[in-house]
């Protein structure tokens, strides 16, 4: 069992997974967000490779990503930000990118480096399920890595099965078809697929993303899967900010409300 | 048989296949299961046959070009692509994909282009069956392309500029897929070129295979043989040299030659030449060849011809071109401004920009006097105009 499915078995709801991006704002502000993230009450967190061509992001997280390369940000360098935090905290971390970076670092080279230094999963949205199947699940496994592959309101309930049975950890529910970009609140129809899911008996616990930005859609989330992850938002919030620490626990304290969920 | 025709899972080889996040998934997946029994059906071939021909104004000539030939002492053959309606290859694919989409029952088509070419032919085929369309082209090329940009408003389409990296076509493609993302479910996505997630690659070689069809019956009308030695084309993503080579890919005494934007120079770090500068990955949801940092971050291109300023090639052509079949040739700017010159003076042709470079590889080449080489003239340079008057 990794760090990952140990916080499920732990703490089953009302899980804060916060995405940032490796090398934004500052090329070195890796630990200090994940450690002000962990403090504030985060229990997950998803660390972006920062990626020039990021189909899967929205705009907020594709200009993260261009400043990330501006300021230097190489796979390297993030694994050795990792290691450095991974001595001094347990949180579980997933790292997110695309599977153009993994090919190019070396598959199984990448894949042991993030072992390695403390990574608990990863999130490849471009990979195929097939390529992970026949290629990699293997190598995963043998190296406790947890995986989660994303679904959709367009998945079908095949396919969501599928990729359950795949799927270590938990399973990246999106919330609507959209891309990350933080949308006011959830609609009917994204509760009727929320409901769909929660009676498909799965046995990977699922986070809702993408659209996730605030206190009111994230406890909503949180009555209809284990929890939620909040990037976009979280993004935004640090450009603004002048004192990231600052901001860090108050954009937690923010998405928590009053009552501590 | 048939090695170089896309196998089951899509994969040329080791290339092609469809690495896309789960919000394409349902989109490409169905396309994926439809598009051969769409395309087979005979109410399909028949609107598309008759559009080819009354609309686009098929087939296009095969031209012996006289005075080129004298030139090069050898028989070149110009496939007059230029002269389809719109200016260019483009429009095979695109009333191909429209008569798809409506099949599918989408409402809403989105586009990528680089040169505009694709642009306008995706923007009169909407005009065509009243859908509505909306292109993402790069802000540097709305700039460079303009007469296209004008073009397609007046068809009546939306021209979204494209703000990220180096504001060219890669840029656009990723433009229109996030709004394939946003938009799952009323909208088709009309890729210009031999690029994307399978079924992409090959379903837009097919469409433009009516290019080597013709040429077939043509050469045969023009030399007593359907096969010639040499068949040059342009690539960009590669769907004109796609359609230029189709019928031909298991001949192999056929000699393909794919030619790429070599920019500043292949080594000036200002190119576009994808097979020289580039090595395996993934871009626009395909294993191909592509220009990349070790990182796996894609490199910018640079080509001052917006149709071939990709950091990629398709699947197919990256197969070929590894494997032998085609060989990559790349022109500089200057050596493809130098062509289209050379060829608007010596035939009264003006070419694409895009083409220019295909006529500039006769300066590269091996061939031999009695030669058949056909070279496809994707398209015209009446977009082109301010570029070339800067260099008159
Ligand atoms: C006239 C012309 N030729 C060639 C190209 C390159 O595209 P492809 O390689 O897909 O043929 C373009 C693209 O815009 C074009 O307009």
């Amino acid at each position: 069992m990794n760090r990952i499915e140990q916080l499920f078995k732990n703490k089953g709801k009302n899980i804060l997974n916060i995405y940032f991006t490796g090398g934004y704002p500052n090329l070195n502000d890796t630990e200090t967000i994940i450690l002000e993230l962990e403090k504030a009450g985060a229990d997950l967190i998803e660390i972006g490779m920062p990626y020039s061509d990021p189909l899967a992001d929205g705009p907020t997280i594709q200009e993260s990503g261009t400043a990330a390369l501006k300021n230097g940000m190489t796979l390297d360098l993030l694994f050795q930000q990792v290691a450095v935090v991974r001595k001094q905290s347990n949180i579980p971390l997933i790292m997110m990118g695309y599977f153009n970076q993994m090919m190019q670092y070396g598959d199984m080279a990448f894949l042991e480096k993030c072992a390695e230094y403390g990574i608990d999963g990863l999130i490849l949205p471009d990979m195929p399920l097939y390529v992970y199947e026949e290629k990699y699940k293997a190598t995963f496994e043998k190296l406790n890595i947890g995986i989660s592959f994303l679904i959709t309101p367009q998945t079908s309930n095949e396919r969501i099965k599928k990729i359950d049975e795949l799927s270590k950890g938990f399973i990246y529910m999106v919330s609507s078809s959209a891309i990350t970009g933080a949308k006011k609140g959830i609609s009917e129809a994204q509760l009727d697929y929320f409901n769909r899911i929660n009676g498909l008996q799965l046995q990977n616990p699922r986070l809702i993303g993408f659209g996730i930005s605030d206190h009111e859609t994230f406890s909503t989330a949180c009555q209809y899967a284990n929890g939620a992850i909040i990037g976009s938002a979280f993004i935004r919030a640090l450009k603004a900010s002048n004192n990231i620490t600052q901001t860090i626990h108050n954009f937690i304290e923010m998405v928590k409300g009053k009552v501590t969920v | 048989m048939q090695e170089y025709k896309v196998d089951r899972r899509g994969y040329y080889g080791e290339f092609g296949g469809a690495y896309v996040p789960e919000m394409l998934y349902p989109n490409v997946e169905e396309l994926r299961n439809r598009y051969l029994d769409i395309m087979h059906e005979t109410s399909f071939q028949k609107e598309f046959q008759d559009l080819l021909k009354d609309y686009v104004g098929r087939p296009s000539p095969l031209y012996l070009a006289k005075r080129l030939s004298k030139h090069y002492n050898t028989n070149i053959f110009l496939k007059r692509e230029d002269l389809n309606h719109t200016g260019a290859h483009k429009i095979n694919n695109t009333i191909g994909q429209i008569l798809l989409a409506k099949r599918l029952g989408k409402t809403r088509i989105i586009a990528e282009t680089g040169a505009g070419q694709h642009g306008v032919a995706t923007a009169t085929v909407c005009a065509l069956m009243g859908m509505e369309c909306i292109v993402y082209m790069g802000a540097i090329d709305i700039e460079r392309q303009a007469p296209n940009v004008s073009r397609m408003k007046m068809m009546g389409a939306t021209v979204r500029p494209a703000m990220s990296g180096s504001q060219t076509l890669k840029d656009a493609t990723n433009e229109a897929i996030r709004d394939w993302i946003n938009n799952p479910v009323d909208t088709h996505y009309i890729i210009g070129s031999v690029v994307g997630p399978h079924p992409y690659p090959d379903m837009v070689a097919r469409f433009q295979s009516v290019i080597s069809e013709e040429m077939k019956w043509q050469l045969k009308e023009h030399t007593g043989n359907e096969n010639p030695d040499i068949i040059i084309a342009c690539v960009g993503g590669g769907s004109n040299a796609a359609g230029a080579y189709y019928h031909y890919m298991d001949d192999k005494d056929v000699r393909l030659v794919a030619v790429e934007a070599a920019g500043l120079g292949v080594d000036s770090g200002e190119s576009a030449a994808t097979s020289v500068l580039g090595s395996r990955g993934i871009i626009h949801g395909s294993r191909t060849l592509l220009m990349q940092t070790k990182d796996g971050q894609i490199i910018e291109p640079y080509s001052l011809s917006a149709g071939l300023d990709y950091p990629g090639i398709g699947p197919l052509h990256a197969h070929l071109i590894e494997t032998g079949r085609a060989e990559a040739v790349s022109i500089t700017d200057k050596e493809a401004l130098d062509a289209a010159f050379f060829c608007s003076r010596q035939e009264g042709i003006i070419p694409a920009l895009e083409t220019a470079h295909a006529f500039a590889a006769m300066d590269k080449i091996k061939y031999k006097k009695d030669d058949i080489i056909v070279i496809n003239l994707s398209g015209r340079g009446d977009k082109d105009l301010a570029t070339f008057v800067k260099h008159l």
